[in-house]
């Protein structure tokens, strides 16, 4: 079986978010970057299915050479081998056109991601990959296990849970508890330095909207506890001070 | 034939030998910084950090409660699945057979892991190593995978109820059976980490009469041994401390490590080893606590405003991370010193563990120096940290309680920090008596220096950090200008001269934490630029100058005590002129220090 895991690169959780240029580019300066946490997922489960019933396991990044510790990461938590589109993922459509590309004469059974990454929280590429190879696409996938060439699959949806099965190959944007995060073991970080990471020129596609500006969310105001037995002074404050009834 | 010659003479010239530091300038090129770790480094470190975060931090309670026995061992388990207690331990015996800096940068790491970082420094440092090193080609063998993999949990018995800082002095017997085929061991053990759970002890007992002690690996199943309850202590609460008493243990005479009375320099090496180790553990300890200090102190608002606002707060977060930034920067400078020169005995044709034991030993002092500076760190770091936090920090639900209370035990054990001081200074002057390090024309130059006028012009070399070199230099300077004063005076009673050491202890390791300081900050601006490290300039100054200034008093206190009328005149006035610092706004370099966590939120060097 032959599994793509698409990874993004992206601020850690605890990173401080701020912006440079006029507030066009985000100040990259002193931020640790992370394989993106549902991404992670995604790679585990790839890991777990690898255990289970064998085959090889390509992740798949759309970036700059920046984002190869990476990339060396997937490769230390299990993946086989790596290809690096090298440009910058300005995109959602344009990031999937490039997984498009690289997946589309490859004969990947499995296609998984995360849901969104955590930069810019898109959470469309897994859809418009599927589209675009014309398979079909699943998200978010809680629960994922293969049976010959079907697979049966929860996903998260509102108020409840679905059961889906899915014939071979498709894409799936994945989320907790499809599997445990990995941490990559002194073997497989020993090993990471000798698998294949390739670099592969972008198609010519170029991304379809512009980043204009970053504004930061209006800072958390102030905060008035009011007791519980006190509605009163709670309706008057809405009324008189916040001015919203 | 004359090339080679010159590359020989040239490759010899260039080993650094330990406490050389003392009498030799070191070019900032020559020392490995932690900016330069590879990328297989850092993928290492963030293995040991998300260790962390997913297995222990979440659960330090259930760890010091010590309800559950088996925790410890389970966790020690899943770090052996994850290779972390084979990084020392060759491929052959299923380990990684990292380098000396590279399992230094691991033990920092899970410093920050209390009663856990304990347990697994003692399993891999003083459990495993003694096998490692002095161990024969079975020992190794039956021992090491074991250890390498967690299956087998190690411990390391030398300390005795009567025999503490002196170590050779156990009452511990091991006698041979009429057979010839085993060692009966007697005897009593005491704070032996990783007591409770351990299947191997390695014991240190004295053979009939012997002067020395001799090293013998023990497993659990020979029998004859018992222990007592766990010790309750004041910090380090989940980590396994007991009392073990042998009564009979038999075992097999292949089981001596080494040889015959072999067993005190066991432990004094192992200990070396050890010892800068737990310096980069604190190291690591200290990092995490500025982490939750510097978030406290934007979170927590007085006066209408985030305390981190305030100059005495940051004061304090600049404090402590240009203090750790120093320390880290001298252990990795030590750690590559042990590496280079391993890798330089190993070409000369020595046996790998050989080679290792023999390049720590060559930096032993640095190692005593780094153990206590570490340790000191760590405690100025917690203490400031518990301060940081007001009323929330005496908390016992605060994360500056348990830091503090586990920070102390450092300055205890590996050598008692008062022990390790006086072996730094020891240990120089026996290089220098053996020849093996030059003390004796550089004091006399100090000496001549001192009788000559001095240069009152303010330096003109503009040359990058000039000054903060001629300022080190001179630091160097004061140290030998007092250590050759009270050598002459004292000779071979210098060693119950116990506060004059400590003194010269101190000039010694701020000379050498503050020097690795400059070379890192050296080297950084040359691959950087200045404008680029700032920063780091600002903390190599605070450190430098503050350095020179404990120096200066140290020398001062040293000289009092044993320099009279125009000796010490003349001693004094040297000392001044060697630690004369140009003025320097402290104050708003560490505000600069302290923006700069404060707006990242975390230790970010
Ligand atoms: C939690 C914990 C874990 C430990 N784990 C281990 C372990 O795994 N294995 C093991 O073998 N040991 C272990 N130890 C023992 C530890 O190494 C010793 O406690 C330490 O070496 C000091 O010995 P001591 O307690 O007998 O103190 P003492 O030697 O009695 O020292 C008391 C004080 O006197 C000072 N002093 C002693 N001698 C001199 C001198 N000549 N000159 C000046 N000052 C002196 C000391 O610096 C100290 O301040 C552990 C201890 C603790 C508390």
């Amino acid at each position: 079986m032959k599994i793509l895991v698409c990874i993004t690169h992206v601020p850690d959780t605890t990173s401080r978010i701020s912006f440079t240029n006029g507030d066009t580019e985000f100040d990259k300066s002193g931020v640790q970057y992370i394989i993106g946490p549902y991404d992670d997922y995604a790679l585990a489960r790839a890991v777990e299915l690898k255990e289970q019933s064998g085959g090889t396991i390509t992740v798949l990044n759309v970036g700059t050479a920046e984002t190869e510790p990476t990339i060396r990461k997937a490769l230390a938590i299990g993946a086989d081998e790596a290809i690096r589109v090298n440009a910058e993922p300005t995109d959602s459509l344009f990031v999937a056109n490039e997984i498009a590309n690289v997946a589309k004469d490859a004969g990947y059974d499995l296609i998984l991601m995360g849901r969104e990454s955590i930069d810019f929280n898109g959470g469309m590429v897994h859809g418009m990959v599927g589209e675009l190879l014309g398979l079909p696409s699943v998200s978010p996938v809680m629960t994922l296990d293969l049976d010959g060439d079907t697979a049966k699959m929860t996903r998260e949806i509102e108020g409840g849970k679905e059961t889906i099965e899915v014939k071979l190959p498709f894409v799936a944007g994945c989320q907790e508890p499809i599997a445990e995060w990995k941490i990559p073991n002194m073997r497989g970080i020993m090993s990471a330095r000798t698998k294949p990471l390739n670099v592969v020129e972008p198609s010519s596609q170029a991304a379809a909207t512009k980043l204009e500006k970053y504004e930061m969310p209006p800072a958390k105001g102030e905060v008035k506890m009011i007791d519980a037995d006190n509605v009163e002074e709670l309706v008057n404050l809405l009324k008189n001070e916040a001015k919203v009834i | 034939m004359s090339t080679t010659a010159t590359e020989q003479s040239k490759e010899t010239t260039e080993a650094i030998k330990g406490g050389e530091f003392l009498i030799k300038e070191t070019d900032a090129k020559d020392v490995f910084i932690p900016e330069e770790w590879s990328e297989e480094q850092k993928m290492i470190a963030q293995t040991c950090k998300d260790f962390l975060k997913q297995e222990i931090l979440t659960r330090l309670d259930e760890i010091d409660s010590m309800k559950q026995p088996e925790l410890m061992p389970s966790l020690l388990d899943k770090a052996g699945e994850l290779g972390l207690l084979g990084t020392s331990v060759p491929e052959e015996y299923g380990g990684f057979g990292m380098n000396f800096n590279t399992s230094m940068l691991v033990t920092e790491v899970l410093g920050a892991g209390h009663s856990f970082a304990v347990a697994i420094s003692a399993h891999t440092g003083i459990g495993t190593l003694p096998i490692l090193y002095y161990g024969n080609d079975e020992q190794k063998a039956k021992y090491l995978p074991k250890l390498a993999s967690g299956e087998w949990k190690a411990s390391y018995c030398l300390t005795e109820p009567d025999s503490g800082s002196d170590a050779n002095s156990g009452k511990t017997k091991a006698k041979l059976t009429d057979d010839g085929k085993h060692y009966i061991i007697n005897g009593q053990k005491m704070w032996i980490t990783n007591g409770g759970f351990a299947d191997v002890f390695i014991v240190f007992a004295k053979i009939d009469d012997d002067k020395n002690l001799s090293a013998f690996i023990v497993e659990k199943d020979f029998g004859g041994i018992t222990m007592n309850e766990e010790e309750k202590k004041m910090g380090i609460k989940g980590s396994s401390t007991r009392q073990i008493f042998f009564n009979d243990c038999k075992v097999p005479v292949e089981n001596m490590l080494s040889e015959r009375e072999n067993g005190f320099k066991i432990a004094v090496n192992i200990l070396n080893i050890g010892r800068i180790k737990l310096g980069a553990a604190a190291i690591g300890g200290s990092k995490a606590v500025i982490d939750n200090a510097v978030n406290y102190a934007n979170e927590r608002k007085q006066f209408g405003t985030a305390i981190s606002s305030f100059g005495a707060i940051k004061h304090k977060l600049a404090e402590m991370a240009t203090k750790v930034y120093a320390s880290e920067s001298a252990h990795y400078r030590a750690g590559q010193n042990i590496d280079d020169a391993y890798e330089r005995l190993v070409q000369n044709g020595m046996e790998p563990a050989k080679a290792r034991l023999k390049s720590v030993e060559e930096f032993a002092i640095e190692c005593a120096i780094l153990k206590v500076h570490g340790s000191e760190i760590l405690d100025y770091v917690t203490d400031e940290g518990v301060q940081i936090y007001g009323g929330m920090g005496f908390s016992a639900e605060s994360p500056m309680d348990r830091a503090y209370r586990d920070a102390r035990i450092n300055r205890i054990f590996e050598g008692t920090n008062e022990i390790n001081r006086m072996l730094c200074i020891d240990m120089l002057l026996k290089r220098a008596m053996k020849g093996h390090l030059d003390l004796m024309k550089p004091a006399m130059e100090v000496q001549k220096e001192l009788m000559s006028i001095p240069d009152f012009g303010a330096s003109d070399d503009e040359t990058l950090f000039a000054k903060e070199k001629k300022a080190l230099l001179n630091l160097k300077k004061a140290g030998l200008m007092v250590a050759g004063a009270a050598v002459q005076k004292f000779m071979q009673k210098l060693s119950s001269e116990q506060e004059i050491l400590m003194n010269l202890a101190d000039m010694l390791i701020e000379g050498y934490v503050a020097e690795s300081c400059l070379l890192r900050v050296e080297k950084l601006v040359a691959q950087k630029g200045e404008d680029a490290m700032k920063i780091e300039a600002d903390m190599m100054r605070v450190y430098l100058y503050e350095a020179v200034e404990k120096a200066a008093s140290a020398g001062k206190e040293a000289i009092y005590a044993f320099a009279q009328g125009d000796e010490q005149r003349m001693m004094l006035m040297g000392l001044k002129r060697f630690t004369k610092l140009e003025p320097f706004n402290l104050k708003d370099a560490r505000r600069r220090i302290a923006d700069h966590i404060i707006e990242k939120n975390e230790y970010t060097f």
